[in-house]
């Protein structure tokens, strides 16, 4: 589910392709030299390698070997060329996403030309399969890398520089990606996942997520938005259609729909919620994100309420 | 010349006089001696190693098991900046340049190196640092934005407090002292040589250091620069040299860093291709073949290391068309290198070597650096480098180039020198025990994290979830570095035992052919009792009775003789200055206006007013005696 040798992109499966021949010139390359080492020091040569003969036999093999090495580093060059021309070809993006990194945990913004249409959401990205995704990323405070290594090689998110990264997913599936440049504390804890969905299930999904928020139905819920929107929660979060509309923490309008919690730290479960905000320096040493003491009636109808944002 | 018996006793009762430190712990911080000096540099470099790889250790259980919860993240990021910063900075490169100061000398038959007081200088310099370092990590100050120390992370907003000051100065430190040794290495090679020994006949060992020092003039002052004048001006005078909203560049600073950082790798890689070529020599009793091409591979080396930095910054958005280039020259450096390992194949071939310990990390070398140079050729491809960068990928390659391309070879060469420098013998068997176990952890750590980086797992993470699959390798990692720590234990336990207790070696006891052979083991603090006469590239082979000598040197100063660049022709006399405790009195004032400047900018006032009372006093101390009159060349020797 998240690895270089299982590629589902066009993308990927080139680099993987390149791999294996690698791994394959490679290893023979490592044997040979092994094996020549070892063949060197277990038989005796006639010709030392001070006498003429010696040298001249030396000096031609050595010659022969450096244009070996020379010819297989130009093949290699070339398929490699071959390989970035490859990834560098494409045609115009069905879907535009922009990736912003924080530390730690991932903003994404689906650009549409209707502005209505745009939508903002975090940590997991739904993309239609055989179709072309341009993603372009930024950062927000210091240098993120974005990598689904099942789709396509990273991308440095650096403060001040805009830059972009096309895949197109073959197959339906979840395929994780982490952070790959150090961002500090919680490095180790921004992941994202990317669901490859058939376009249709895509389209309903970004119309689902489109959709105009509806007021809570049920009571507990209702006292659920209460608590939300009169403890600190509205400081840093967004829930569209409330007066909640803070950026610097993830968009929780459409939280219950995600698979997990805290850029893929906790799989999303009512338990892992209520413990996150409670006390989410226990589980993520050093984030972002202050404790928030509620009464275990307030929790739970917060966590009802945040449960009804699909 | 032959000199009369107690003619020669005479002459090294009154050299040694001259030459020997004062007694008593006065004498032990003012020593000028190179080879005090450098034994003290090798020796502080390998407690690095130890600590460095204490924190490997650590990092190594933390990740034994997914969500393990052993050290937390705030101490694992000091842990790996610290492990990178003392590995690179406080081990690789000083034992490397220790080595040089310690032998060059031997080597081309001088009898110190060519600024003794700048020589200690240096190694106080690095001491400081070292201290410096390690009192800030046990306070809890300990450096935690990584090795390379990317901003903005490390910048004034996101890495508060001083940890990374700590690092900024402890890498200015360390540059000082790397360029104070290269200085002192390419003076040494170019003017100090004995006479007859023309550029054509220099040891490879001391063309490695000569080359690496050259590097070091070119590499170093980029990120020292970087360090010192943009990364701390940043943080301690807002500046905005790396800050997007006020016009700095965030990727500035990887491009400063790693124009110093690519040719880093070869300044600790090539001086460890120099220790290869005397043991391959040594046990197939055979001169090396292609002394030629050797030479003009390391240069090449030299030059294309300053050509290969963008290859650390594949995934930022540097064009296309520019990072094409960094591909083909990056893949271009395996040409002088592969020279090099075909030369050392070419001797090998046919000649039934004794398989001794030294041999045995050679040949380790072989097995293990040819993989990481392998995977280094992958790493020169965009497309690939994209899924691999900064992952435990790239920390499998660097570990099989470091330690099966420096260690590996410093290890041989630790085992080769070790009775030159004590005069006597390490054990044997527990010298292959030693070889065996490296062998063993080294693989067996760092193979799995090929396979482990392109399943995902990127580096400089604490933790991982349990669902990512990385557990089953990484516990195998860290059996593997479980093996590499008995190794090393091995190796002390070695040391310990050998340093007063091991076979007596005598002058040489491996028949080798290098002029440090000729003189005892140790040997006496003027090396040479007398300037060894150069006929060819391998000295004692090509002597039966003994070196033919220089005469005429002062045997009641610290006289030296300084010879032509080219061709070693004798050129005059010169007086090497005395004992002096002004180096270390001037690296601990420099120490105090760096860690000061942290701070205070009071502390740089100071201690730079504190500084001119050390520079007057060694100036004052200083000598600069130089005699014009010619030395006696043995008899036959044809004056150039």
């Amino acid at each position: 589910m998240h690895s270089a040798f299982d590629p589902h992109s066009p993308q990927a499966r080139a680099v993987a392709h390149l791999w294996w021949w690698m791994f394959g010139v490679g290893f023979a390359i490592w044997m040979g030299v092994t094996l020549a080492m070892l063949t060197s020091i277990r038989r005796r040569d006639a010709t030392e390698p001070d006498s003429e003969e010696g040298k001249n036999v030396r000096g031609h093999t050595l010659a022969i070997y450096v244009g070996a090495t020379l010819v297989v580093l130009l093949v290699f060059l070339g398929y490699d060329f071959a390989v970035g021309r490859s990834l560098a070809e494409r045609s115009a993006p069905a879907v535009k996403i922009l990736v912003t990194g924080h530390q730690w945990w991932w903003e994404l913004e689906y650009e549409d030309s209707v502005p209505s249409r745009r939508m903002i959401t975090a940590n997991e990205i739904h993309v239609p399969t055989g179709q072309l995704i341009e993603v372009k990323v930024r950062a927000a405070d210091v240098i993120h890398s974005f990598w689904a290594p099942n789709l396509q090689g990273k991308r440095d998110l650096i403060p001040g520089y805009l830059s972009t990264v096309w895949f197109r997913a073959d197959t339906p599936g979840v395929y994780r990606g982490q952070c790959a440049e150090f961002c500090g504390l919680e490095h180790a804890k921004m992941a994202f996942y990317v669901v490859a969905q058939p376009p249709a299930a895509y389209a309903a999904w970004r119309a689902a997520s489109s959709a105009p928020h509806t007021p809570p139905a049920d009571s507990i819920a209702a006292t659920g938005q209460r608590v939300f929107l009169s403890s600190g929660c509205p400081l840093c979060h967004t829930i569209a259609g409330t007066d909640a509309r803070a950026t610097v923490g993830p968009s929780l309008s459409h939280l219950a729909s995600r698979m997990t919690l805290a850029a893929g730290t906790l799989e999303n479960t009512r338990e892992n919620l209520m413990s996150w905000i409670v006390n989410p320096q226990a589980l993520k040493p050093g984030v972002h994100m202050p404790p928030i003491p509620l009464k275990p009636a307030e929790l739970s109808a917060l966590v009802t309420y945040l449960e009804t944002l699909k | 010349m032959t000199l009369p018996a107690d003619a020669i006793d005479r002459d090294a009762v009154e050299l040694e006089e001259v030459w020997r430190d004062p007694p008593g712990i006065w004498g032990w911080f003012t020593t000028t001696n190179h080879k005090v000096i450098a034994k003290r540099y090798i020796i502080t470099a390998f407690l690095m190693f130890i600590a460095g790889g204490i924190e490997a250790g650590l990092m190594r259980a933390q990740l034994m098991r997914p969500g393990n919860t052993l050290v937390g993240p705030d101490r694992y990021n000091q842990l790996f900046t610290t492990h990178g910063t003392t590995m690179m900075f406080l081990f690789a490169v000083p034992i490397m340049t220790a080595m040089g100061l310690y032998f060059v000398p031997l080597m081309v038959g001088a009898r110190t190196v060519a600024f003794p007081r700048l020589n200690a200088f240096g190694y106080w310099t690095y001491v400081v640092a070292v201290v410096f370092l390690y009192v800030s990590l046990f306070v809890n100050t300990g450096p935690d934005a990584g090795w390379f120390a990317y901003p903005p992370l490390s910048g004034p907003e996101y890495s508060p407090g001083h940890r990374v000051d700590v690092w900024a100065q402890v890498v200015t430190f360390t540059e000082i002292a790397a360029l104070v040794a290269a200085v002192n290495v390419i003076v040494t090679t170019f003017k100090m040589r004995a006479p007859g020994m023309s550029l054509n006949r220099i040891p490879l060992f001391v063309w490695a250091q000569l080359v690496v020092a050259f590097m070091i003039i070119f590499a170093m002052p980029a990120v020292a620069v970087g360090s010192t004048l943009m990364l701390a001006a940043d943080r301690a005078l807002n500046m905005h040299w790396f800050n997007p909203a006020e016009g700095g560049d965030a990727l500035l600073w990887q491009h400063v860093f790693w124009f110093f950082g690519h040719p880093e790798v070869y300044i600790i890689f090539l001086p460890a291709l120099g220790f290869i070529t005397p043991i391959i020599e040594t046990f197939t009793e055979r001169p090396l073949f292609g002394y030629s091409a050797v030479v003009l591979a390391n240069i090449t080396t030299a030059f294309f290391a300053f050509g290969l930095w963008v290859h650390h910054m594949f995934a930022t958005p540097i064009p296309e068309v520019g990072q094409s280039l960094f591909t083909a020259a990056s893949m271009l450096i395996t040409i002088p290198t592969a020279v090099q390992i075909f030369c050392w194949i070419a001797t090998l071939w046919g000649s039934r070597p004794r398989l001794a310990v030294p041999l045995l990390f050679v040949l380790g070398f072989f097995f293990t650096f040819v993989n990481g140079g392998i995977t280094g050729v992958m790493l020169a491809s965009v497309a690939f480098d994209k899924q691999a960068h900064d992952t435990f990928f790239v920390v499998a390659h660097l570990h099989y180039v470091l330690l099966g391309g420096g260690v590996m070879p410093l290890f041989g060469a630790l085992h080769f020198w070790f009775p030159k420098v004590t005069g006597r013998l390490l054990n044997e068997r527990l010298g292959k025990w030693q070889f065996w176990l490296f062998i063993t952890g080294v693989n067996l750590t760092f193979f799995p994290m090929h396979i482990l980086g392109l399943n995902g797992m990127p580096r400089r993470v604490y933790t991982y979830l349990p669902e990512t699959g990385w557990g089953p390798l990484n516990l195998l990692a860290t059996v593997g570095a479980v093996i590499i720590v008995l190794s090393v234990v091995v190796f002390l336990v070695n040391v310990a035992k050998s340093w007063k207790g091991g076979e007596i070696a005598g002058d040489n006891p491996w028949n080798s052919s290098g002029l440090e052979w000729a003189v005892p083991s140790p040997p006496p603090s003027y090396s040479f009792l007398h300037t060894p006469f150069v006929t060819g590239r391998h000295p004692l082979w090509e002597t039966t009775d003994g070196l033919p000598v220089v005469t005429g040197l002062s045997v009641h100063e610290r006289q030296v003789l300084v010879t032509t660049t080219f061709d070693a022709v004798p050129d005059y006399r010169h007086s090497m200055p005395s004992s002096s405790i002004w180096p270390m009195y001037l690296a601990l004032c420099m120490g105090l206006v760096f860690i000061g400047s942290i701070f205070s900018p009071y502390f740089v006032l100071g201690g730079l007013g504190i500084s001119l009372l050390g520079l007057v006093g060694w100036a004052w101390t200083a000598s600069n005696k130089r005699e014009e009159e010619r030395v006696a060349l043995p008899d036959g020797a044809v004056e150039a």
